[in-house]
């Protein structure tokens, strides 16, 4: 069984499942109960300022029968009184010593305020402290969250106050609701943080009422932006979480990443592992299902380290960052083709309708008799289960002309009916930045273009 | 005969319950949308399926019905009777290796939404000043009837009956169609301004020369007639299988026997014989003088039967009817063997000589088939294998007279969405060769 213990900058806990710092983390008798469930961690709901909170706080996007791909949020940080949080605190950590306790934070961006609150928090005994600089709604419009995250200068001013008061790992939460999400990370590497967390929620509305004509969900008749997160977010910080890998001063400063956005599922977890996350944090999942999820995380993640041969979760982050690459750097002679397994196809023709209407046109519709059909070419008086079972044509692919898109793969409601195969290309293996090097002229002009392509024998259609 | 009569109402109330809006919107969801999908080349009228559930997917109940109407008035009998397993359900992708998408029952929740709402079929297009006569008002009448009004031509229905509907409102039991979802169907065909006449029979109180003379074009959609007699000895007591299920219908008690024998193996046979046994018989036995493999009913009505409680005579060929006091007391049958097939594929029966035994009981029903129209005699109209003889525009031989449904229908299965298609493409037909004429009334 494989060992999923972290060490992440000096936090200790038995698995790398952190709750998120939100709702599920907002008191002492929830994260007892987590923590009972098996989580291996709680980043406590962020504690600050003062705030009052709205009702009809949480939004959600919904896509067909299933609920909840997303949520957004208004709600703000814990409006609970600081004395109270602060008590629930220490008496967690007590109760729970091998597990890890670490505190969001969030107050107005003032030296003594960030002093004061990071003593409060060491006092109670925590293993480390989050610095929200996230929240995209309400606390950002107080110059705090988002309204922090979005300003790299900010992001290391308040680290280095942070940083000289405090005892404790220390872990800057990243805002996505940036251009360029390196920057507010290397802010961080710059002021001494001990490690980066991402993705905060992402700005969104999330739908109107139709009947009402509101925004979804109404407080009082107003609406506006909110936080947006679930599995639906998933790729989004998958891709800010590569970045960082991907970037030499974040990669070289060796900082460890406490990976989020979107995990729900042991598959999830591991690919935020793969990307370069060592920690992880759930939020919306368990907001959908409660903290029992946390048995498969754990149980699923193990089963799948087992069979890849990974001991320890350290062997598994940042194994599939080698591969994050840029087009330029794509093999422009490597070519996929798919083909379709009549022995599984069902028949629905969504490969079909998908690439004749919008792909590449190259999936045809072939009778029972092995002829080439339209589609709706059956006779009108032709009717029954029989006529149309048997009648039925067969989607093939021409090999010729598919270009790979991978369209029908991702549309056929079948497991394993569609594969894309690899065919040699009969080209030798080239990128766009070694042709625009190499012969810059195909690159910039369409007539050397066209040469180029007939020179080495690529044809579209 | 004993009356062991149960409340009909409740014994025979619609055997499914309406989708729940949370059921309909999971199972519609559950829908792939196949593209140029086999349940719709399976559905006789071709209905857009994938396109109708999509919508009620979206919750658009409204663009739903509309594009079940489009391609099939009669939407709301064809969701209750129509046999799924071997149309749409059984074309279904999903069947092959998980279960199919339950269309017949999102059709009947986009219909009754359209009830619930009034969201029913407009005529759109200007009058034509052509008038159209059409004979009975089953689905084939209906359905020929509303598609000429939404055409914009002026139609007349003669219905001999008290009541139109044909066998949606007398023959289909109300297990699967409550007598409401017929007439309602009525109702929305007469708001597409169809008149319909009931009480008045062609040949009888109104003549073919008439309608030649008032109208454009008339539609036979007379269907099949009663029971065909079997020409045994007592057969006087036994009662026609058509009639056993239009007097359950008409709310009216019936007398139900305790020992109840149904002579056939049709699915109309198996309407009866599962009638008398909701209705309290405590013994029905279907008597069949072949097996279970050549039955002409669907299987899943032989299915339904069997879970019903229904016994099965099979290789019994009905022989005499012993009568006592005026009442049948028992069914003699003869024991039958299978020999070669004969013309309709099936195993020719032997009757065995000498064989007879005796069933007992006190009520025998037959629904052995029904026989052909008599109105081709009366109208002088060339014939194939006993049903109306008809061109592929189901013109008649008699210029300008047509005929639609089961009446014509010399080959397949009747039923009552292959009458809609009838009515519907008979409607194009009298529409377009219309079209083409001069506007003089008179028969085209």
């Amino acid at each position: 069984m494989a060992d999923l213990r972290i060490n992440f900058a000096g936090i200790k806990c038995p698995n790398p499942f952190w709750l998120a710092s939100a709702p599920p983390t907002n008191s002492g008798a929830q994260i007892h109960k987590a923590f009972e469930a098996g989580w291996g961690g709680a980043v406590w709901k962020t504690i600050g300022a003062p705030v009052l909170n709205v009702s009809n706080r949480y939004g959600a996007w919904h896509y067909g029968r299933q609920r909840m791909l997303a949520i957004n949020n208004v709600e703000l940080i814990s409006d609970r009184p600081i004395e109270i949080n602060l008590h629930e605190i220490a008496e967690v950590k007590r109760a729970w010593p091998d597990r890890a306790v670490i505190i969001s934070a969030m107050v107005e961006a003032k030296p003594e305020a960030w002093r004061d609150i990071v003593r409060l928090i060491e006092d109670t005994g925590a293993d480390g402290i989050e610095l929200n600089y996230g929240c995209p709604h309400g606390m950002s419009e107080r110059g705090m969250g988002s309204a922090v995250g979005q300003v790299p200068e900010y992001c290391e001013q308040i680290t280095r106050w942070v940083m000289d008061v405090a005892s404790i790992p220390v872990i800057m939460k990243l805002t996505p609701n940036i251009t360029n999400i390196v920057l507010p990370a290397r802010a961080g590497v710059a002021a001494g943080a001990s490690a980066l967390s991402l993705i905060n929620t992402i700005n969104s509305i999330v739908g109107v009422n139709l009947d009402t004509l509101e925004l979804t969900p109404s407080i009082g008749g107003k609406g506006g932006h909110g936080g947006y997160a679930g599995p639906a977010v998933k790729p989004i910080a998958l891709n800010m979480l590569a970045e960082l890998g991907k970037d030499e001063i974040v990669a070289n400063s060796g900082l460890p990443i406490s990976g989020m956005g979107g995990i729900a599922t042991w598959q999830d977890a591991a690919q935020f592992l793969l990307l370069g996350a060592s920690s992880l944090q759930v939020c919306t999942a368990v907001m959908h299902y409660g903290y029992r999820l946390i048995e498969d995380l754990c149980d699923g993640l193990s089963n799948w380290m087992d069979e890849k041969g990974f001991k320890t979760i350290a062997d598994v982050t940042g194994k599939s960052l080698h591969r994050v690459s840029e087009f330029k750097d794509f093999d422009l002679s490597f070519r996929a083709v798919a083909r379709i397994n009549p022995d599984k196809c069902i028949k629905c023709n969504l490969c079909y309708v998908a690439c004749n209407d919008t792909a590449h046109q190259c999936i045809d519709l072939v009778s029972p008799q092995g002829d080439l059909v339209s589609p709706l070419s059956y006779d009108v008086r032709s009717n029954g289960k029989h006529d149309a079972v048997e009648t039925r044509p067969q989607p093939v692919v021409r090999d010729e002309d598919c270009v790979g898109c991978r369209l029908c793969y991702n549309v056929c409601p079948v497991d394993e009916c569609i594969e894309m195969i690899e065919l040699p290309s009969g080209r030798e293996s080239i990128t766009w930045s070694q042709l625009s090097e190499q012969q810059p002229v195909i690159t910039e002009d369409w007539e050397e273009m066209k040469k180029y392509r007939d020179r080495v024998g690529i044809h579209i259609h | 005969m004993e009356s062991g009569c149960k409340d009909i109402g409740e014994a025979l109330k619609e055997q499914l319950p309406p989708l729940t809006p949370n059921a309909a919107s999971i199972e519609a969801d559950r829908c792939l949308y196949c593209y140029d999908a086999p349940c719709t080349h399976a559905c006789p009228t071709h209905i857009d399926i994938p396109r109708f559930i999509k919508k009620i997917a979206t919750n658009n109940l409204r663009g739903s019905a509309e594009t079940i109407f489009a391609a099939n008035l009669l939407g709301a009998t064809c969701a209750r009777v129509c046999p799924v397993q071997e149309l749409c359900e059984g074309a279904c992708v999903l069947g092959s290796d998980h279960k199919p998408i339950a269309i017949g029952r999102l059709q009947r929740y986009a219909m009754d939404h359209a009830k619930q709402t009034g969201g029913y079929p407009v005529v759109k297009a200007a009058p034509t000043g052509r008038k159209i006569a059409v004979i009975g008002s089953g689905p084939a009448g209906l359905s020929c009837a509303g598609e000429l009004a939404k055409l914009g031509h002026a139609v007349t229905v003669y219905e001999k009956r008290d009541l139109a509907g044909g066998l949606s409102t007398y023959g289909i039991i109300a297990l699967r169609e409550p007598v409401e979802v017929a007439l309602e169907e009525v109702r929305m065909i007469e708001g597409l301004g169809v008149e319909i006449k009931t009480g008045i029979e062609l040949g009888k109180d109104i003549s073919i020369a008439e309608l030649q003379a008032k109208f454009d074009g008339v539609v036979l959609s007379v269907g099949l007639g009663r029971t065909p007699r079997l020409g045994i000895q007592g057969e006087d007591a036994i009662i026609d299988g058509l009639e056993f299920i239009e007097s359950s219908k008409s709310g009216i008690i019936i007398d139900i026997g305790r020992n109840v024998i149904v002579i056939g193996a049709g699915n109309t046979a198996v309407d009866c014989a599962t009638i008398a046994k909701r209705l309290g018989a405590e013994r029905v036995t279907m008597v069949y003088r072949r097996t279970d493999r050549e039955m002409t009913c669907y299987e899943h009505e032989y299915d339904f039967a069997r879970k019903e409680g229904i016994e099965f005579r099979f290789l019994s060929q009905p022989s005499r009817v012993l009568i006592d006091g005026g009442l049948p007391v028992a069914l003699e049958c003869l024991r039958v063997e299978l020999g070669e097939p004969d013309s309709s594929g099936r195993p020719s029966p032997i009757y065995v000589e000498g064989s007879e035994f005796v069933l007992t009981a006190d009520q025998i029903v037959k629904a052995v088939g029904q026989i052909k129209p008599a109105v081709s005699s009366l109208l002088g109209l060339e014939t194939k294998k006993g049903f109306i003889a008809v061109d592929d525009g189901f013109q008649t031989s008699v210029e300008g007279i047509y005929a639609i449904g089961d009446c014509i229908r010399s080959r397949g299965a009747a039923s009552t969405v292959m009458a809609v298609q009838d009515g519907k493409l008979a409607a194009m037909t009298i529409h377009h060769k219309l079209a083409q004429q001069p506007l003089t009334t008179g028969v085209v």
